[in-house]
């Protein structure tokens, strides 16, 4: 391909454009309300006006600065307006290429494509927008590059593209009702505290709510206990209703038509609602694999899977493969990223024994201490008050012993099993959590140690994984340096580059 | 409880022992101006927080460094660099030099003073990414940088 710089479409700017107005349009707003008298919604107008001209000037001047161009051996991006940058990324240290359409832009059909490297977030190279059609052939190309192969423009991924996980509606309304979220209460509180200035009324105006109830709601206050009572359960009805339906609006947004595609390239990941993302991510780029659950969906049999990879996916080096699904249909999966779960007969080495007795202590700390502190406010503040019984003190000792009990067990069902090309940690017990690397792909080992540590004998071993971290704490000290001779050995066998 | 480093590590350059204690006495003066302002504060000079600000101030210039001096020690084998740092919270890690994406040589204002400089190795990924060696003589740590990427490129053919 002659390497010629090129633009980015022409239609992005106006999308950019109207982005750049979305962060005056609260400023604007603000000011009209703020204001009062005639002249508020003309100032408003003619700020939003004003917002609108220079976004749209500035989306197009940064358009006209912005080339990018394929080269033989790198993808190189010139842009800015006041200060020029120059990026350049070679074609082999590309770990993924993401496509994402956001809402606005699948109005006018273009994308995003985002070069992902490795490096640390927002290091990474990204062109935005392009026509769905440039998209695709440009990662295509990219792809091809990198691996070295020839360039088989329209064949490539229809033919060999095999479903491996797909969720249905119904699959997913199930995810959104264990995403319970209460966080909308949250953010209506944050935007009060922010923007209380913009209301018809001040919220914080504690006489001002008595006035309004002691009017039209001095009722409630005539009512009964046991009305009263009614009204706190329908509160909780509410609060419920809410925190299931915010669940169930954020995980179909995020997860609708998850599918799960095996392509001759690696996995291909698309899902979401408004804004749909493809993500195509290299299997030997993958360094570990990561399955885990919740407290409650591990009652009714749920796991996910995540595949842990050099390359960053939308900020998390986590790629969800499998948000929620049964440990029969995570086989195919685990199987095909060659990541094989552990043999069913595989001796798990487990932890210090006295290492999970100290951690478990550990956890009791906070709720004896609040324990005392209820203790010492009966006999000192209050010593003659009958509501507060000094057998309230229990409840944190009770919360306290139950933390310490299920930490205690967790660790004693945490431990590692070593094969010949894969570590498997597992750890939890009423959320069992499993993590598989492969030996040759660690870049580290620490063993640390703390003064405790060295008394009774246990250390932690630190494993480096690329987009994650693999820590095996408390293991018996020999275990330990056993155990990194044995990693370090496998490590040396083959160079980073043969291996990403 | 002193855990110092194995035999087979080579030591620190000495005038490191120098940065450290020059470090420790900044953080003395700190806990000394600290005391003093306390002490002014809640009139009548009693010495309550004066006499264990000193006691820690010369624990930190004294006492401190070097034993975390003594604790601290690398080996760079043929494929391999291993450090060892730590008094309470002991780390010995290794890194294999094929796993190393780049190297940096770092030199703060007192390390420059002291005609030190600290060897970086970066590797992918988050958790211990980057493994920092303080404390060696510049042209060592510019000599080892070199010895490294021999070792990077000789792997990598």
């Amino acid at each position: 391909m002659p390497a010629a710089p090129r633009r980015t479409d022409p239609r992005g700017f106006v999308i950019k454009a109207i982005e750049g107005l979305r962060a005056a349009i609260l400023p604007a707003a603000a000011f009209a309300f703020t204001r009062d008298g005639d002249s508020a919604l003309l100032v408003g107008a003619i700020v939003g006006a004003v917002s609108l001209a220079l976004s749209g000037v500035l989306s197009y001047l940064a358009w006209t600065r912005l080339t990018y161009t394929v080269g033989e051996s790198d993808i190189r991006v010139e842009s800015g307006l006041f200060s020029r940058n120059a990026r350049s990324v070679p074609y082999e240290r590309i770990q993924d290429v993401s496509v994402t359409q956001g809402p606005l832009a699948r109005i006018f059909g273009l994308v995003a494509l985002t070069f992902e490297t490795g490096a640390g977030a927002g290091e990474d190279l990204s062109l935005s927008y392009l026509s769905a059609e440039e998209g695709a052939r440009l990662r295509d190309a990219v792809q091809d590059r990198r691996d070295g192969g020839a360039v088989p423009a329209a064949d490539g991924e229809a033919e060999a593209a095999r479903l491996l996980f797909a969720m249905t509606p119904r699959r997913v309304f199930t995810l959104g009702l264990f995403n319970f979220s209460l966080v909308v209460f949250g953010a209506a509180g944050a935007f009060l505290a922010q923007y209380d200035e913009i209301l018809p009324f001040d919220v914080w105006d504690i006489e001002g709510w008595n006035r309004r109830l002691a009017g039209p709601g001095a009722f409630l206050s005539g009512l009964g206990v046991v009305s009263q009572a009614i009204g706190v359960i329908v509160l909780l009805l509410f609060l419920a209703l809410f925190g299931f339906a915010t669940g169930i609006v954020r995980t179909a947004l995020r997860e609708w038509n998850f599918r799960l595609e095996r392509t001759d390239k690696g996995f291909r990941r698309r899902r979401g609602l408004l804004t749909r993302t493809d993500v195509v991510l290299p299997v030997r780029r993958v360094q570990a694999v990561m399955r885990s659950t919740g407290f409650v969906r591990a009652r009714f049999g749920w796991h996910s899977l995540s595949l842990v990879s050099l390359a960053a996916d939308a900020g998390a080096s986590n790629h969800e493969v499998a948000p929620l699904a049964r440990a029969a249909e995570l086989v195919p999966l685990v199987e095909e990223s060659g990541f094989p779960p552990p043999a069913p007969d595989a001796v798990w080495h487990p932890i210090s024994r006295i290492f999970a007795l100290i951690e478990a202590l550990a956890r009791t700390r906070f709720w004896l201490l609040l324990a005392l502190v209820v203790l010492g406010v009966q006999a000192v503040v209050q010593p003659s008050d009958t509501s507060g019984s000094p057998w309230l003190a229990l409840v944190p000792v009770a919360i306290g012993l139950w933390k310490a009990l299920r930490v205690g067990i967790a660790m004693l069902y945490t431990g590692y099993t070593l094969e010949a090309e894969h570590i498997h940690l597992r750890s939890g017990w009423l959320t069992p959590h499993l993590i598989t690397g492969a030996r040759e792909k660690l870049q580290s080992v620490e063993i640390s140690s703390s003064p405790p540590g060295r008394r009774f004998g246990y250390r932690s071993l630190r494993l480096g994984v690329a987009g994650t971290g693999l820590t095996i704490p408390g293991l018996p000290t020999r275990a330990a340096h056993a155990l990194r001779a044995e990693l370090l050995a496998s490590m040396r066998r083959r160079d980073f580059s043969r291996l990403n | 409880m002193d855990e110092t480093a194995p035999p087979d590590l080579t030591p620190l350059d000495p005038r490191y022992k120098r940065v450290l204690r020059i470090g420790g006495a900044i953080h003395a003066a700190v806990f000394l101006i600290a005391a003093t302002v306390a002490e002014i504060a809640l009139d009548g000079w009693t010495g309550l927080f004066w006499i264990p600000a000193l006691i820690i101030g010369a624990l930190l210039v004294f006492g401190l460094p070097g034993r975390r001096y003594r604790s601290r020690g690398y080996r760079l084998g043929a494929d391999e660099l291993r450090v060892v740092k730590g008094v309470w919270f002991h780390s010995d890690i290794t890194v294999p030099l094929g796993r190393v994406q780049h190297i940096d040589i770092g030199q703060g204002p007192i390390e420059r003073a002291n005609g030190l400089a600290t060897l970086v190795l970066h590797t992918a990924g988050t958790q211990n990414a980057s493994v920092s060696l303080e404390g060696l003589a510049h042209e060592d740590a510019a000599a080892m940088r070199d010895a490294v990427r021999e070792v990077m490129r000789s792997l990598m053919r």
